[in-house]
Order: structure tokens, then C-alpha cells, then sequence
């Protein structure tokens, strides 16, 4: 279990005080122009060597994406654009971060942008987190006013603006190039790639797009060295998390735990375990609503990283830890995802636009078991031809889920359509004449 | 993009025609140059969105016609545009909407926690179903994907505020509190306190440096 000393969000629960004063007791501004002076390169380095990889879901390398920006301007302003768009069902670390720590993220912005050549930073702040935006709109002016942010910032010389943009409720928005389209006061609909930002985003200028949490950790990892970072959690999953753990638990909780911590040990310590003890869980989601469920049997000794929950077919995404025990409808469950997904569907690409509404009405008719049994490798068919034909992974997001289910559950749904077959009325005209009455004749 | 209190299917007729003007009220007209400051000279369209959501706050929760013209007009673009992004985003609303509006996250992680039962509380004591305001125009009450609250699920917003680790009996407080005119305290009420940073460890300055 991580010792509290090498917790990165001292005030994950909001016990102390979230303004400047407080933040410079637990440590936060501390030091940040040393750390600037050493140079962007020295920063990109250290990222890379800490083994971060972005907490947004995608898990990519973080010092590798910082060091795509361009080295030198060719007279295009450079971005940092901070993904705070949080909207993945199951996850609510970066609205923790903000209201709790918001001074963790202006650093990181401030260090990040130098290491990107940005002097601008936009926060995009999903329209729903209201309390949360304005508490860092003060966090940001208390900065400003103290010049560690603005002109000549931490009197490093360097400039550096941070603003924040309000959402105003589009779960797409999350994608970065939709982010990017949104900001630019458009519908957010995802671009297509190439070009990547880093070579022409925000306004056609090179631009990176970043989960607060990956920012936020950033100034921890260079004031206490690569070393430590990468001496937590398991090689190419290093470092700490932040892991919301919602549903049938005793204790729902957001924590800070090590990579590589085992699912088991980490519902058990933080959230009070599983509703009516371990033996009646019945699947977990283990990285948001987009990644595929896993069923008890992985989940007794699965790891939570990256690389772990690939190989059990599912994925760390935001470390949103949905779980469900025995009493769960889980075909409802999953069900209520596609409907999320149909929903937040931006309607640009044809097979995310049709197959997000066909997939909720099929899934809508498995929860009561009227379908045919070949429908269900039907829809497993589906979700392969949405799966990866879109601009962006929204699609693909909407079709794991219900490959996880019919991979783990799908004794469960040939069950309900049975069932359901069981029941079917006869029809008004009654049977043709042809059916004997008493069936075990026929047999 | 459909969001919670749009039009309700098969009823078409256009509820945003009236008031047919709009105008920016004096302190808000005052606010729209540090608006369009946050963007670089050039981009004010990037302004579109806070200039529609201060639009709707003067409104009162919805957006007229009238008003996204207004927002076109400021920022130099064609009325089409502005109403592409006002219609994109499931936070503008294009009809009147209750004095309280209630929206109810029934995503998964809420729902597995009882958002069915925060739904009929809601029912229940306002007397209307989703998507539906009451006649006395207090009330407006609608489903919501994922807010982002997930550990203190279930939970709704009233307008601006978050109420969260619900239950009928809570919910039943709320509106009380709400029907009687009174500002129900919101946030979260968790059943249980951290499981670390027991023992906050000393990092003031300086102290944060070389392993711990």
C-alpha cells in the first residue's frame, strides 16, 4: 500500500485549506523557478523518464507527447490546452483535483506550457462543474496576483496566461480535436487526423491537449526527480493514481494509490468492500464506462495498470472502478451505457451516428430477452463494424462494453431470451392446426 | 446532441420565437469585453459559448431566438452558426425551463446506487414526470448523463448546485426546503471519512525535494 508520504494529492479530501496559502503549506509553487530555469528540454526528459503515462484514458506516454511540440516557434503561438472536460461515467478525479488541489494544476500548466514553448494556456472545464470552475478562476487570479503566473512568471522570465473556457454538456468534448473545435466556437465534432495538434490545433497552432491529473502530477515528478515516480507501481506503469471506486461498495471513495495496486486489496482497504462481502461481486468495470467489464473470477487477482487490465481484454482508461455485485441486472447495466453513448454520439460519422441508436434498441430488447439467440453474434458483429471506423474513439467506446458483456455474460442472455421464449402468448388466431395439442406427442 | 428539456417529441411548434428582442443587461453588456479578451484578436467566435450561457443566465435558464441573434450579431457570425453550437450542447435549453431545474443523473454508477428511486421521490412529491415542468413554472424536472460525481452517487442538480449521496428521504428534504422557498444546503454527505492521509505528512517547502 502507498504510504502517505508519497501521495501527490495532499488535499484529495478538501480537509485543508484549497487557496494559495494553503497550497504553499503542502508544498505546491515551491521551487518552480529552479525548476524553470533548468530548461525545457531537462523537463521533457524528466517527464519521460518518470515513465508517466496520460491519465485521460489512452494511457500515452506523456513526455513523449509533450516533446512533439515543435522546438522552435515559426511565428504560431504555441497551446497548452488542459483537458478538464470530465464526463467518462465512473469518474470524478479531476473535479477532486480542482476544487481540492487547483493549484496543482496551475503549476503543472505553468511548467508543461514552458516545456511545450506555450505561453498560453486554456483550462476547458466541462459547463456542468460550476462550483469547481469558479473555484479556480479565484485559484488563477490568486496566481496571477502573486505573479506566479502571468507576465514574467515565478520571475522566471517566462510569460504565461492560463483561461479558463467553460463546456456547456457535450461528453464528446472530451476527444481533444472536439475539445479543440469547441474552444474555436464550434460544435464540438472530432477532426480528423493528421494533421495532430501538436502541428496545427487551437487555431492551426501547434498545440497539446492534457488530462488535469497529468498536469497536476507533473511539478511533484520534477521537484522529487523521476526517480521516485518511476520507483512506484510496475515498469511502464509507473507512479500513483487517483482510483473512483463507485457502486455496490460499502464506502464509495476517490484515493491515490499505486499503479499496479491488485483490484481486490484496493476495493477491500478504500472502499469498504463489496456490498455483502467479495463472494458476491459480479463484475467490475475497471476504467470507466468505455472499457469492457471483467467478472469476478478475473477480478480476484487482477492488477490495476495499463498494461494488466489489457491483458484481461479491458483497460485501466480513468481508473473509474464501477462495481456491481450479484443483485446487479447487468444486461441493464450495459444496457444504460448504449443509451450514453447514443446520446453523446456528435452524429458526424455514420456508423457511430446509426449503430450508437441501434445498438441501445437492441440491447434495450436482450434486457428483456426479446431477441433471437443469433441476434446476439449479431450485434457482436456490429460493434466490429463501428469498432475503429470512426473519426474518433467514441465509437469504439460505445461497442466494448457490449463486447465485454457478451464475452463474460453470455450464458445470461441466451438465458433471458429463452425465458422470454417461454412466455411468448399465443398468437390471436391461436397455432396452426397442424401443432398437436398435447406437444409430447410430437416428441 | 438530445437534451433533457427540449421540445417533447411530436410537438413542433418553436418555443423560442418569444420575446421576439433581446439585450444584454447593463452589467453583462459590461462583462463582454473581458469576454472576448480571454481569446486572441481575431478569434472572438471562441466567445460564442460564454456569451450564450450569460445570455441564458439572464434569460432565466433558456435561450430565446432573439438572444442567439444578439450573440451572432456581437461576435460577427451567421445567426446559423450560433444556433448550430446553441443546439449542439445539451446545457442550452430552448424552452422555458422551472425556476428549480432538477436534472437526475441516471447514468450507471448512479443508477446502481438507486437514481430509479431519486426519480420517483422526485415524482412523488412534484407531482410530474421527466422531461416535464410543474404549472406553477417552479419546477422542471429531467434525466442527465453522467455529471461526474460518481462517489456520491446518486445525486441531481438544481440549477447550478450538485446534491449528492442521495435518498429518498433526502430527496424528500430537498424539495421540501425547495416548495417552501427556502435554500436547501447542497454537496455531498458521505458515509464514511478517508482511508489516508491519516498522518499528512510535513511537506512545507524545501521538505518536497529528492526521494522521499
Amino acid at each position: 500500500m502507498l504510504h502517505d508520504a508519497d501521495r501527490i494529492f495532499t488535499n484529495l479530501y478538501g480537509l485543508s485549506d484549497w487557496r494559495l496559502r494553503g497550497a504553499r503549506k503542502r508544498g505546491d509553487w515551491d521551487g518552480t523557478k529552479a525548476i524553470l530555469e533548468k530548461g525545457r528540454d531537462w523537463i521533457v526528459e524528466e517527464i519521460k523518464e518518470s515513465g508517466l503515462r496520460g491519465r485521460g484514458g489512452a494511457g500515452f506516454p506523456a513526455g513523449m507527447k509533450w516533446s512533439f511540440m515543435p522546438k522552435e516557434s515559426d511565428g504560431r503561438p504555441h497551446y497548452l490546452v488542459v483537458n478538464a472536460d470530465e464526463g467518462e461515467p465512473g469518474t470524478c478525479k479531476d473535479r477532486e483535483i480542482i476544487r481540492h488541489d487547483p493549484h496543482k494544476l496551475l503549476e503543472g500548466a505553468l511548467l508543461a506550457g514552458f516545456a511545450m514553448g506555450a505561453n498560453t494556456a486554456y483550462i476547458y472545464i466541462r459547463g456542468e462543474f460550476h462550483a469547481e470552475a469558479q473555484r479556480l478562476q479565484v485559484a488563477i487570479d490568486e496566481a496571477r496576483k502573486a505573479g506566479l503566473i502571468g507576465g514574467n512568471a515565478c520571475k522566471s522570465g517566462w510569460d504565461f496566461e492560463i483561461y479558463l473556457h467553460h463546456g456547456a454538456g457535450a461528453y464528446v468534448c472530451g476527444e481533444e480535436t472536439a475539445l479543440l473545435e469547441s474552444l474555436e466556437g464550434n460544435k464540438g465534432q472530432p477532426r480528423m487526423k493528421p494533421p495532430f495538434p501538436a502541428n496545427a490545433g487551437l487555431y492551426g497552432c501547434p498545440t497539446t491537449v492534457t488530462n488535469v491529473e497529468t498536469v497536476a502530477v507533473a511539478p511533484e515528478i520534477l521537484r522529487r526527480g523521476a526517480d521516485w515516480f518511476a520507483s512506484l507501481g510496475r515498469p511502464k506503469n509507473t507512479g500513483t493514481k487517483l482510483f473512483c471506486i463507485s457502486g455496490h461498495v460499502n464506502l464509495p471513495c476517490t484515493v491515490e494509490e499505486e499503479m499496479g495496486v491488485p483490484l481486490r486489496e484496493l476495493i477491500e482497504k478504500h472502499a469498504g468492500g463489496v456490498r455483502g462481502g467479495w463472494d458476491n461481486l459480479m463484475a467490475v468495470i475497471p476504467g470507466g464506462c468505455s472499457t469492457p467489464l471483467i467478472p469476478k473470477s478475473v477480478c480476484d487477482n487482477v492488477l490495476m495498470d495499463f498494461d494488466s487490465l489489457r491483458e484481461v481484454q479491458s483497460g485501466l482508461g480513468t481508473a473509474a472502478v464501477i462495481v456491481m455485485d450479484k443483485s446487479t441486472d447487468i444486461v441493464r447495466a450495459i444496457a444504460r451505457f448504449s443509451k450514453f453513448y447514443k446520446h453523446e454520439s456528435c452524429g458526424q460519422c455514420t456508423p457511430c451516428r446509426e449503430g450508437t441508436g441501434w445498438l441501445w434498441r437492441m440491447m434495450e430488447k436482450l434486457v428483456e430477452g426479446d431477441a433471437r439467440i443469433e441476434d446476439i453474434d449479431m450485434i457482436e458483429e456490429v460493434t466490429r463494424q463501428i469498432e475503429g471506423h470512426t473519426i474518433c474513439a467514441l465509437g469504439d467506446a460505445a461497442a466494448w462494453p457490449i463486447q465485454g458483456l457478451i464475452r463474460h455474460f453470455r450464458p445470461e442472455l441466451e438465458r433471458r431470451i429463452g425465458i422470454h421464449d417461454l412466455t411468448i402468448t399465443a398468437p390471436a388466431g391461436g397455432y396452426d392446426e397442424d401443432i398437436p395439442e398435447d406437444i409430447s406427442e410430437a416428441v | 446532441m438530445s437534451g433533457t428539456t427540449k421540445n417533447p417529441p411530436g410537438k413542433k411548434k418553436a418555443t423560442n420565437t418569444k420575446p421576439k428582442t433581446f439585450k444584454f443587461s447593463p452589467e453583462n453588456t459590461a462583462s463582454i469585453p473581458d469576454i472576448l479578451d480571454l481569446y486572441p484578436a481575431g478569434r472572438q467566435e471562441s466567445a460564442v459559448m460564454p456569451l450564450l450561457t450569460l445570455a441564458q443566465r439572464q434569460i432565466g435558464g433558456w435561450l430565446t431566438r432573439a438572444a442567439m441573434d444578439r450573440v451572432a450579431e456581437i461576435l460577427g457570425m451567421a445567426p446559423i452558426r450560433v444556433y448550430e453550437v446553441a443546439t449542439f450542447y445539451s446545457m442550452y435549453n430552448h424552452a422555458p425551463v422551472g425556476k428549480n431545474h432538477i436534472q437526475i443523473c441516471t447514468t450507471t454508477p448512479c443508477w446502481l446506487r438507486g437514481s430509479d428511486e431519486v426519480v420517483a421521490s422526485c415524482h412523488k412529491i412534484l407531482g410530474i414526470g421527466l422531461g416535464e415542468t410543474s404549472e406553477d413554472g417552479e419546477f422542471t424536472l429531467g434525466e442527465v448523463e453522467c455529471l461526474g460525481a460518481c462517489v456520491n452517487a446518486p445525486m441531481l442538480k438544481i440549477n447550478d448546485d450538485y446534491f449528492e449521496d442521495l435518498d429518498p428521504a433526502r430527496v424528500e428534504a430537498i424539495l421540501t426546503l425547495l416548495k417552501r422557498g427556502d435554500k436547501p444546503r447542497h454537496g455531498a454527505a458521505p458515509a464514511s471519512g478517508p482511508t489516508t492521509l491519516l498522518e499528512v505528512p510535513a511537506r512545507g517547502p524545501g521538505s518536497g525535494r529528492g526521494k522521499s
